[in-house]
């Protein structure tokens, strides 16, 4: 048995959410500058300078990324070796709210979604997973709601075929426009339970985006059927949406499809769609 | 500014209110039962925007635009009470286009998910109204050379629906 103390927890769950609150994430920042280069509509080449002009500011001036500071959705890969002391959940919900009260970010959660009601920091969305080992993972993913709001989920026939799939998730880009706030990334969760889809959807965004192959290569792993393919050719029909940068025209719509899969019912085939806008935030350390 | 045509970008300086959803909701009813507002509307720019908390030593923390289309339904109300003009982002509802027409007011675009680059042009930032709202209380804020998109014109003309084409 491996002893990680809450307190601990507690401090790296608000380092990771000023983290990503201020710093735009890496892949992220990588694939709107190849955007940027290959976009060729004037408009969207100037709200894309902005994007990238922004995440600079954001680094050099401790300012956040984007005003909407999310809604904080934390992951955890929890080792079974691990034994924690302390409060776990009470120690996340203390870190999210140091962690952004010192990064001077926005609180955006109420605590009664019928009521509503003053705005607080926390609670923060959980997710915890059991592997195996004695280290214990830490995600944080402020998720802003411009783009959350767009979320969909649809309960497929196991029968449907893959165009069906891929005409629900080009749908949902359409219907999120511009109010999301594009170029979008793009996490799509299948199979599951109706609750476990839309998980993936989101645990889908943590994955790293790729950004597109040299023209003209298709990797070997590619191969018909398989996830990479359909990520990479939903990527290139949603790019053909010609949505663009803030809804208002050019061929940077999304830049990435990430997909998550888990085995299913015989009975169904769940797909969930969860958009990120460009602003994709998150950090993550693992103890 | 009623002279802007869609699609013309702007650099706006001036004052300009924060306002979204919850104040919005409390403008209209106070519009609706005949109450004093507590910011005069006649000639006044409302952005939709919340900010983050304003960190140690700068004039506002993070500012950009909220999705305008959550506001729609109290905007026309707002137009008949003097409001000239709306920062925000995304398109606006059929009944908010034929308002802007009839009042003859600008609705404007502003980066979308670039707050901490648009707080850079925010000069002056202090609350006004509604202040038990937190990041939704109504800020009066001073801005230089604020960078806009004419979204839907004086005369009606929409930007989405000319992108989509």
């Amino acid at each position: 048995m491996r002893i990680i103390s809450a307190k601990k927890i507690q401090d790296t769950v608000a380092k990771l959410c000023i983290q990503a609150n201020l710093f735009l994430r890496s892949d992220c920042l990588r694939a709107l500058k190849q955007a940027y280069s290959e976009e060729t509509n004037k408009r969207a080449k100037l709200i894309l300078k902005a994007i990238i002009d922004n995440a600079a500011v954001a680094r050099k001036e401790k300012i956040a990324i984007c005003q909407d500071t999310g809604l904080p959705v934390v992951f955890l890969e929890i080792g079974q070796d691990v034994k924690i002391a302390g409060d776990l959940k009470s120690a996340i919900n203390k870190g999210v709210e140091s962690g952004y009260l010192k990064g001077s970010l926005r609180d955006s959660i109420i605590k009664d979604p019928i009521l509503r009601g003053r705005a607080k920091y926390t609670p923060a969305v959980i997710h915890a997973d059991m592997v195996k080992g004695d280290k214990l993972k830490l995600a944080v993913l402020p998720k802003g709601f411009g783009c959350e709001n767009k979320s969909v989920l649809k309960m497929f026939r196991p029968t449907a075929e893959i165009k069906e799939i891929k005409k629900f998730i080009l749908e949902a880009v359409k219907n999120a426009g511009a109010d999301a706030c594009p170029p979008f990334v793009i996490g799509v969760g299948i199979g599951g339970t109706a609750d476990y889809a839309s998980f993936l959807a989101k645990k889908a965004l943590l994955k790293e985006i790729k950004g597109l192959s040299p023209k003209g290569t298709v990797p070997e792993l590619e191969r018909k059927g398989t996830v990479p393919e359909l990520e990479r050719e939903l990527l290139s029909e949603i790019n053909k949406l010609h949505i663009g940068p803030m809804g208002l025209g050019g061929k940077t719509t999304a830049l990435a499809v990430n997909i998550e899969t888990y085995p299913t019912h015989i009975a169904g085939l769940p797909v969930a769609v969860n958009i990120s806008c460009h602003a994709l935030r998150s950090a993550s350390k693992i103890l | 500014m009623k002279n802007l045509k869609v699609a013309d970008t702007f650099l706006l300086s001036g004052v300009i209110y924060t306002a979204r959803d919850q104040a919005h909701k409390r403008l209209a009813a106070a519009i609706k039962q005949g109450k004093k507002l507590p910011i005069d509307l006649r000639g006044a720019i409302i952005y939709y925007c919340g900010p983050t908390k304003t960190p140690k030593g700068k004039i506002i923390g993070s500012c950009g635009p909220t999705t305008s289309s959550r506001m729609d339904e109290f905007t026309p109300v707002l137009l008949k009470a003097g409001l000239s003009a709306m920062i925000g982002k995304g398109s606006r509802s059929k009944e908010v286009r034929a308002a802007i027409k009839k009042y003859k007011a600008v609705y404007f675009l502003t980066f979308a998910g670039c707050g901490a680059l648009l707080s850079q042009y925010v000069k002056k930032a202090e609350p006004v109204a509604y202040r038990d709202l937190g990041p939704e209380a109504i800020y009066k804020l001073k801005v230089r050379d604020f960078p806009l998109i004419v979204g839907i014109d004086a005369r009606g003309n929409n930007i989405y629906k000319e992108a989509s084409t």
